[in-house]
């Protein structure tokens, strides 16, 4: 192998999502000199990005003053909000928590937002690279973070070079930001190296799934913000949906389950159909027809599972250390904060050190802290983690205990003694039909002669023991249809990781821990549009 | 010898294409665009002919909105020593788009002109035979091989009966086809490179080219939706049912 290609910046940013874009802005506002780099495996910005959105813009008021006159294509003030229970066939209106109180926040498409972004931060002569994976994260000889190297791209399935096969530079920093949104791959070995997570309870997650509708016309009410809660989850599951009046008749729908679920035989990407076939739900969407659609894990541990955010020579910012605010259902403000605030300290610094202790004195953590014990308190069910809830509320989070958090691929259960609850699934007549027809909408793509990028350290395990304990979650919990078992003389688990939408929930909640999420070549994966 | 590339801003291969509500067109709101693939193709031999030492210079020409810059940057960060835009406020129908090429080629004097056989939006596949007739200059669509000796060129073209082996005299008009090379990808380097390399605009009017548009669009529609199909027994019912249908 040669020597790689090298590029020097002073900040090399991973992750053009919120958290990364905003530090990207805010250091060259600061510093205009700086070189700035910002690096995307999307194959462009915005491309990857799903989420609901609904945002509160104060972070957004601070950066970038004035964006109001010049707002991202999709942004709408919300009008209303509105909270139900689901049951089966009827619904109970509750009252709007204090938290999910939208006055003055906008209903915006995240991807289109980020794209948005981005321009500003071009224009402040940020280099931004869409189209390129960070790969690997380079060493400096002291073991400090130094950079990262850039994946090869034209490698075969067997590992071999094609002709167009191109090395992958190296790019050096003495700063390295990871932004790469929940469960980056490169976070992940980083907090395992530097052993980050070692003072915090593990951190938990959900699986969001999103769909971007245009429906009959008038039935959208721009500026409605509905959240649901209950059917069809059983009371043990977290979870709830979110459905957002956009302008055009467009609405984005949208389900979210706690990945500390129980039930091995659960199929998050079945309740989210199930859900919009709920009365209420139905009669908006039917007659229309999906636009894109799309998954991603969140992080929902908050307060308690927050890693320690420095090393040397990096930083984790947004949802990559999950500064997600759950009650509120709402991350964006917490990741374009923190990205400012990284953005300050290395101005003020040019050091990662003493960023965490500046992060847990802000308004970002001390916001994390106040609602720290509503998601585990649903861990005892629905109803007492409701009633919690709202002591929690109340309390302003003063009260002095802390609950603490678990492990997502601790909480299935076997299925030797377990009897999945009876779930009364209705039939359904929406679209899409089955997940590789939401895969469709989500025009994700990979070049299939290269490398599986879901990796399995065990292949054993999924043909032994796992059918056997949980009866391959993986061809359940994937919303991609990534995994199936396949019957050839013998059972063996095929990967077709061609639909892979890059949401990591295989590299969570995998019981064994044996699936690892590698990025594939840059460009790959989904071509969200507006979401 | 310098090579002229055409280069289109289209609507990645990769989006699923949808029609309008009110049929004026398809919905570019959010969505990726890249160069025309048969472009980047297109691109990729006349690289692959200027490091071979048989041309000094690659120029790629685009005719669109500013917005054509993007992906004339990125036929220069694949390698192309300049770019020109042509400057137009909407989309140019093939004649127009040739009338304008011509105006370059008289400006540049290139030996090679090299297109993409069609645009994945339109799918004309017409404006390299019009740029040839117009041009007065020799022809070959759809290579899938190129191969160049001095004052000609051999041309493998991917007809309907097979393969079509032609030799054409340079200068010449050639679109290329799918088989023809595989594009490379993109060094990160070179795009940081391609930001400083020269682009050039040029608008109609400085050209003297005048749009035209000898072809009206009435509306645009999506495919029928298909009718959800029922499962047959056997070969009986199946012709039964054909039947029934007046379908044989």
């Amino acid at each position: 192998m040669t020597e790689r290609e090298i590029m020097e910046y002073d900040v090399i940013i991973v992750g053009a999502g919120p958290a990364g874009l905003s530090c990207a802005i805010r250091l060259k506002q600061l510093k205009p000199d700086l070189m700035v780099a910002v690096i995307e495996k999307g194959a462009e910005v915005g491309a990857h990005i799903l989420s609901g959105a609904v945002i509160e813009p104060a972070p957004l008021d601070r950066l970038l003053p004035g964006w109001r006159e010049n707002p991202p294509s999709v942004c709408i003030p919300v009008e209303k909000d509105e909270l139900w229970l689901l049951r089966q066939k009827g619904r109970i209106r509750l009252p709007t928590p204090p938290q999910q109180n939208n006055h003055d926040n906008f209903i915006v498409s995240l991807g289109s937002m980020c794209a948005w972004m981005a321009e500003k931060a071009e224009a402040l002569e940020v280099d931004i690279f869409p189209g390129y994976a960070a790969s690997e994260i380079r060493f400096t000889d002291d073991g400090a973070v130094g950079g990262v190297i850039i994946g090869d791209m034209g490698v075969d399935i067997g590992g071999n070079e094609k002709d167009t096969y191109m090395q992958g530079i190296e790019i050096h920093a003495p700063m390295t930001i990871l932004s790469e949104g929940c469960r980056g791959h490169l976070s992940k070995q980083l907090i395992r190296k530097f052993e980050l997570d070692k003072d915090c309870d593990p951190q938990t997650y959900g699986i969001g799934m999103k769909e971007l509708w245009k429906v009959q016309p008038g039935k959208s009410k721009p500026g409605l913000v509905q959240h649901t809660t209950g059917w069809p989850l059983d009371s043990k599951t977290y979870g709830g949906s979110f459905i957002y009046h956009l302008d055009k008749d467009r609405i984005a729908i949208g389900f979210v389950t706690g990945l500390d679920y129980q039930d091995p035989e659960f199929m998050p990407f079945e309740a989210f159909q199930q859900m919009k076939h709920h009365p209420m739900v139905h009669e908006l969407l039917e007659g229309g027809e999906i636009l894109s659609s799309g998954a991603r894990a969140i992080a929902e541990g908050g307060y308690q599972s927050l890693p320690k955010t420095e090393m040397p020579g990096a930083l984790l910012i947004g949802d990559a250390a999950g500064m997600l605010n759950v009650p509120k259902v709402k991350g964006t403000h917490q990741a374009m904060l923190c990205g400012m605030l990284a953005a300050e300290h290395i101005n003020d610094t040019a050091s990662s050190k003493g960023f965490d202790a500046k992060l847990r004195d802000s308004e970002i953590v001390k916001e994390l802290y106040k609602v720290r014990n509503i998601r585990p308190a649903f861990y005892k069910g629905f109803w007492r983690g409701f009633i919690r809830a709202a002591i929690e509320t109340v309390t302003m989070g003063k009260m002095p205990t802390t609950l603490s958090i678990h492990a997502d691929d601790s909480t299935l259960k076997k299925r030797d003694g377990y009897t999945p609850p009876d779930r009364k699934w209705v039939d359904r007549d929406l679209p899409p039909r089955d997940r590789l027809a939401s895969v469709y909408f989500a025009a994700t793509e990979h070049d299939e002669d290269q490398p599986v990028h879901l990796q399995i350290l065990e292949p054993d395990i999924c043909t032994t023991r796992c059918v056997e304990e949980y009866d391959n979650p993986c061809t359940r919990f994937c919303p991609a249809n990534v995994y199936e078992m396949i019957e050839d003389g013998g059972m063996r688990l095929q990967i077709n990781s061609g639909n892979c939408v890059h949401c990591k929930t295989c590299d969570i909640k995998d019981p064994y821990q044996i699936i690892n999420w590698v990025t594939p070549e840059g460009a790959c994966g989904p071509n969200y549009q507006n979401m | 010898m310098k090579i002229l590339v055409g280069i289109k801003r289209v609507v990645d291969y990769n989006v699923r294409v949808r029609v309008l509500s009110d049929g004026s067109g398809v919905d570019t709101d959010g969505v990726k665009m890249s160069v025309n693939p048969f472009d980047e193709i297109a691109l990729e031999e006349a690289l692959r002919i200027r490091d071979a030492g048989n041309a000094e210079e690659v120029i790629v020409v685009s005719a669109g909105g500013d917005e054509c810059q993007q992906q004339l940057r990125t036929g220069l960060a694949m390698g192309a020593d300049r770019a020109i835009q042509i400057q137009v406020s909407e989309g140019l129908q093939p004649l127009s788009t040739a009338r304008a090429f011509l105006k370059i080629i008289e400006r540049e004097d290139p030996g090679l002109v090299i297109l993409g056989k069609q645009a994945i939006d339109d799918d004309n596949n017409q404006t390299a035979q019009m740029l040839s007739a117009l041009w007065d200059r020799p022809q070959a669509t759809s290579a899938s091989k190129l191969e160049l000796s001095g004052t000609s060129a051999t041309v493998t073209r991917e007809v309907d009966a097979g393969l079509e082996t032609i030799e054409i005299d340079l200068p010449a008009v050639i679109s290329v086809d799918l088989r023809l090379n595989e594009p490379r990808f993109v060094k990160l380097p070179d795009i940081m490179k391609a930001k400083r390399k020269p682009l050039d605009v040029a608008s109609l009017e400085e050209l003297g080219v005048a749009v035209e548009g000898n072809l009206e669009i009435g509306h645009f529609a999506p495919p029928p939706q298909r009718e959800k199909g029922i499962m047959v027994e056997d070969a009986a019912q199946l012709v039964e049912e054909l039947k029934n249908r007046g379908l044989i």
